[in-house]
């Protein structure tokens, strides 16, 4: 069965969520008898933790591994590898059975409002749903109205069926399903980003409102950096399996440190406040070569080498770099993290003026 | 390539106004549109779902189907009036003069014929040349839009092109006959965002080797104001404010851009709040009275219920469609939006 | 493309074999008694009884039957392919039977199979594109139609106004091609354009339906941006999009026509393969059952693998699953 946790764990302190050495591989098929050819490396030795009351959030672009991990860590998927503990038990390979009452405590929110909520059921039905699962008797009806309530939904929508609402509305059911059993922990898997500007910003505050009022723990995904600077305290982002750079959100976006992050953040399009449009200076985009490698054949020592500006031969492609600690509880794995912010390519290609210093690892 | 001088505009659209003819009704999905676009400017169109800025530019197209679309209005091309032209004569300036490329480039392509094949196929379409001199212009296209090795991936199917690689073949397909506009709907929403970036700086790199006019349609205001000469914001098929980018960004007419702009989480800094706009966007079978925005509005006064406001210039500024006077619009921009924003004036 | 082809050849061959095993086990090993009773014919002697026993190799051990079975499937024995040789119910082997059958079913299926695909698509593309107007209604009327008439009914009418009441074609039976093609065609006009009306109405509502829901896609609209002539948006776009559906279905209907065309047959009285299927049945006549089951599977279990082929040439995301 699970393994206690330590003391502190089990009274409710400590994280809420431990990932140790997390993997996840996905076998490629191929050939006449679909021998299994590679493997895709979906996630990669991640380690992370989420602690009680924050909002982590996981940033990076398509194909990184955020879903997947967010799918790990509630037990969607079954790790490859590696440890998931959750509120101090090892739920890594518990058999489903064993998982349903856990499954009270987390939940998940969806990124397609529209292909989340079974349409052949009523929202009455559909929110009511995790009551029926977990054998909840009474005031069922009642409690569902109380919810659809809190996330500014009407009584009367009950019994109306989901093509009946608008994309944000339909975003707020699945919240309220999401609330329903009292949960601890809830993913966020791109909540908003299919939504418009102005009901974007209605369902992050009701997030925002939800969390103070039932101290929820949420692990927000999304590939726009905007949105994941708006909501989290603390944030991860991720490249092709692994975790390039973990942090508090001001500290990282005050200052990255890891090459790919700040051309991540040098690529956001955002307005000139500043000057005439179009005659002032050219943002300075750090262009990254190529394209991403694919999962199956990920580059060998350091994962980015191959697209870095600041690519230092002999080293970074013989030597995989490890997390290191910055200021704070700041992490970054590169043997050249960016020493100010902000900096252009050209900057970026001569890590410490040019100088490799003596004795860097 | 006109031969006009470079003042005058490659496209006039005058009141334009498309009406959808539905089961439940009549859905006016644009009213009265106006706007011009000259060489080497860069329209962005912005608004939501729903606010027609999508079904605006189809219709400059010609994409509509006119059995249950009603298209009323002027769009002047070159001198010609595309509303008025016989659907021969639109087709050979379709994909010519006037091209689009659209927001999802995986399902723009046909997944079954080769890429290279789908370029010359546009070649085809309005030269007379062979197989084999289309098949060489669209490798030399996927070269030029930066697809590399362009001779043995031209050869490759949709679904072995990346996200990015394909609207760059989205791109280099719409240049084929170096056309005078090309217009762009959310032409990066579906990408990531360092290939966002790419595909952005292909877009205006073009605009200026080819010295063409770029209608960029998008929701996202980032990309608008990076790379927009003029900005229009639609809203329940209408244009709410309307002018050249910096104005827009710097000194906002419109309490829906207000709105948009106070609503938006930016990299810049965590906002203490987000300021929503509350309610959602009005039925278009039935559009509200007078301003369309008025029930949203938190700075709605008497006539705007009852009296659409037309879109007009102010002193020092430019058109936005919105009743309150100069002076009041620019005492809460300066005082609470700017502020809000952390925008210098 | 060439491992997607060879992978499907050898679950093709793996189909076949899987198919005869059933049949064996089915014929020669699940029911109680001897089997050779059962294969004997009515009133057989001793003598037949042991001649079975020692040809089928009854006696000898379960996979020596077996390897025997299948060895007579695909090289025949003396008394001809497929191995069970000789019906004693019609004295005649069944190899013979089924060559002599077989072109029978096969003209027919080929004939109506053209009309059907040909006439069916078209409908369903014209359809498409008037959709809506009295063409597309009209057209989904008769479809409704060609679904709705039992075959027997059609065949017949078609027999009493066509031969009977208007002289136009010949009557039930077949004329082989050697007779002469006027004979062979009027003897078979009437079976194709019945067997086909069935399966045209089907053709045309499904053309019709993936041809719509084709024209809806993202590319169509490319095509059209393009400047691309609304002929080449339907038919190079749009109906090659919408064909591999159709390209699934027609095959298996041919397939599972080579046994199972058996109502026409038997109004027609053309006595193809679907007819020695029923009398043989009827008759209780082991071989012939056996005959007949085996080559309409491996018809299907071919025909399978032409589609796939078909179907990959069309759409070349398949080639690389």
């Amino acid at each position: 069965m699970s393994t206690p946790g330590t003391a502190e764990q089990r009274a409710g302190f400590g994280p809420l969520v431990e990932i140790e050495n997390l993997t996840k591989h996905f076998p490629v098929r191929q050939g006449v008898f679909s021998r299994t050819k590679g493997v895709v490396h979906a996630v990669e030795g991640v380690n992370l933790t989420v602690n009680r009351g924050e909002t982590l959030g996981i940033v990076g672009e398509s194909g990184c591994g955020k879903s997947t991990t967010a799918r790990l860590i509630v037990r969607l998927l079954e790790p490859t590898a590696g440890t998931v503990r959750f509120d101090g038990e090892d739920i890594t390979h518990l058999r489903q059975r064993s998982l349903r009452p856990l499954r009270r405590e987390m939940q998940i929110i969806f990124q397609d409002p529209y292909s989340s909520l079974n349409p052949r059921k009523s929202v009455g039905q559909i929110v009511a749903e995790p009551f029926a699962i977990h054998h909840t008797e009474k005031g069922r009806k009642q409690r569902v109205q109380e919810l659809l309530n809190r996330v500014g939904l009407s009584p009367e929508h009950y019994n109306r069926y989901p093509h009946e609402f608008s994309g944000g509305q339909r975003q707020r059911i699945g919240i309220a399903r999401a609330l329903a059993l009292q949960p601890k922990l809830i993913i966020c898997d791109e909540p908003v980003s299919a939504l418009d500007v102005s009901v974007q910003a209605q369902i992050l505050n009701l997030l925002k409102s939800l969390q103070d009022e039932f101290d929820l723990t949420y692990v927000f995904i999304s590939h726009d950096l905007s949105v994941i600077r708006q909501v989290s305290d603390r944030i991860a982002v991720m490249y092709l399996g692994r975790i390039v750079e973990i942090g508090s959100s001001e500290l990282l976006y005050e200052h990255p440190r890891h090459p790919y992050t700040a051309a991540l953040l040098s690529a956001v399009p955002r307005p000139e406040t500043n000057g005439k449009n179009g005659s002032s200076p050219a943002r300075q985009r750090i262009v990254l070569s190529g394209d991403v490698p694919s999962p199956v054949h990920p580059p060998h020592a350091c994962i980015f080498h191959p697209r870095c500006p600041r690519f230092q031969e002999g080293h970074c492609d013989v030597e995989e770099p490890q997390l290191r600690r910055f200021d704070g509880d700041h992490e970054a794995a590169c043997h050249y993290p960016v020493e100010r912010w902000p900096m252009t390519e050209e900057e970026l290609r001569h890590p410490f003026g040019g100088r490799t210093p003596a004795g860097r690892s | 390539m006109s031969s006009g001088s470079s003042g005058a505009p490659l496209l006039d659209v005058r009141d334009l106004s498309v009406r959808f003819r539905t089961r439940d009704g009549i859905v006016h999905a644009v009213s009265e549109l106006s706007f011009t676009l000259r060489r080497g400017e860069t329209l962005g169109i912005v608004g939501e779902s729903g606010s027609g800025k999508s079904v605006s530019s189809l219709a400059i197209m010609g994409l509509l189907n006119r059995a249950y679309a009603d298209v009323e209005g002027e769009i002047l091309f070159e001198g010609k009036d595309l509303l008025k032209l016989p659907p021969r004569e639109l087709r050979a300036i379709r994909g010519r003069d006037l091209s689009m490329i659209f927001q999802d480039p995986f399902a723009c392509l046909h997944p079954m014929y080769r890429v290279g094949d789908q370029i010359a196929e546009a070649v085809r379409a309005h030269e007379n040349v062979s197989k084999s001199a289309a098949w060489d212009r669209s490798v030399e296209l996927l070269s030029a839009v930066g697809i590399p090795n362009a001779k043995v991936r031209a050869r490759d199917y949709p679904h072995q092109f990346s996200g990015g690689m394909r609207q760059r073949a989205m791109i280099a397909m719409a240049l084929v006959h170096n056309p005078d506009v090309l217009i762009a709907d959310e032409p990066t929403t579906a990408l990531d965002v360092t290939v966002q970036a790419q595909i952005l700086e292909l877009i205006d790199d073009v605009k200026q080797r080819f010295d063409i006019g770029v209608i960029l349609i998008t929701h996202d205001l980032g990309v608008v104001a990076e790379t927009a000469t003029h900005v229009m914001v639609m809203y329940a098929g209408r244009a709410m404010e309307y002018g050249p980018a910096h104005e827009i960004f710097n000194a906002a007419q419109h309490p829906y851009t207000w709105g948009l702009l106070e609503s938006m989480p930016t990299v810049e800094k965590r906002l203490e709040v987000l300021v929503p706009i509350e309610g959602s966007p009005p039925s278009l079978l039935r559009p509200p009275q007078g301003c369309p925005f008025h029930p949203r509005c938190k700075y709605r006064f008497e006539p705007c219920d009852s009296k659409r406001p037309p879109l007009v210039a102010i002193p020092n500024g430019h058109p936005d469609a919105c009743h309150l006077p100069a002076e009041r619009k620019r005492e809460i921009w300066n005082d609470r939006v700017a502020a809000e924003l952390g925008v210098t004036v | 493309m060439l491992i997607y082809i060879a992978r499907r050849l050898v679950w093709t061959v793996l189909v076949v074999f899987t198919v005869l095993f059933i049949t064996f086990l089915v014929f020669f090993k699940l029911p109680n008694g001897d089997p050779a009773l059962r294969f004997a014919g009515k009133s057989p002697t001793q003598d037949q009884l042991e001649e079975i026993h020692k040809r089928l190799h009854l006696d000898k051990p379960f996979y020596v039957e077996f390897g025997y079975f299948v060895k007579t499937f695909v090289s025949g024995d003396e008394y001809g392919w497929p191995g069970l040789g000789y019906s004693y119910g019609n004295f005649q082997s069944v190899k013979s039977q089924i060559l002599d059958r077989t072109p029978r079913t096969l003209w027919l299926i080929a004939g109506a199979a053209f009309l059907w695909l040909v006439m069916g698509v078209a409908i369903g593309v014209i359809s498409a594109v008037k959709r809506r107007t009295w063409i597309d209604r009209a057209a989904m009327g008769f479809a409704l139609f060609g679904i709705s008439a039992p075959v027997f009914w059609l065949g017949l009418m078609a027999l009493f106004i066509f031969w009977r009441k208007l002289g136009w074609t010949g009557g039930t039976g077949y004329a082989p091609l050697s007779d002469g093609v006027g004979p062979w065609f009027s003897h078979l006009i009437l079976p194709w354009v019945v067997l086909a009306l069935l399966y045209m109405a089907i053709y045309a509502r499904v053309t019709r339906n993936n041809l719509l829901e084709t024209l809806g896609e993202d590319y169509i609209r490319t095509a059209r941006a393009k400047g691309l002539s609304e002929r080449d948006v339907i038919f190079r776009h749009g109906l090659r999009a919408s064909l591999t559906p159709i390209v699934t279905m027609f095959g298996l209907d041919i397939a599972l026509l080579v046994g199972g065309a058996i109502i026409t047959e038997s109004v027609f009285n053309l006595q193809g393969l679907g007819w020695m299927a029923i009398t043989s049945a009827t008759t209780q006549d082991l071989p012939d059952v056996i005959g007949v089951v085996l080559v309409t599977a491996t018809a299907v279990a071919i025909m399978n693998l032409v589609v796939d082929i078909v179907y990959a040439f069309l759409d070349p995301r398949v080639r690389y699953a």
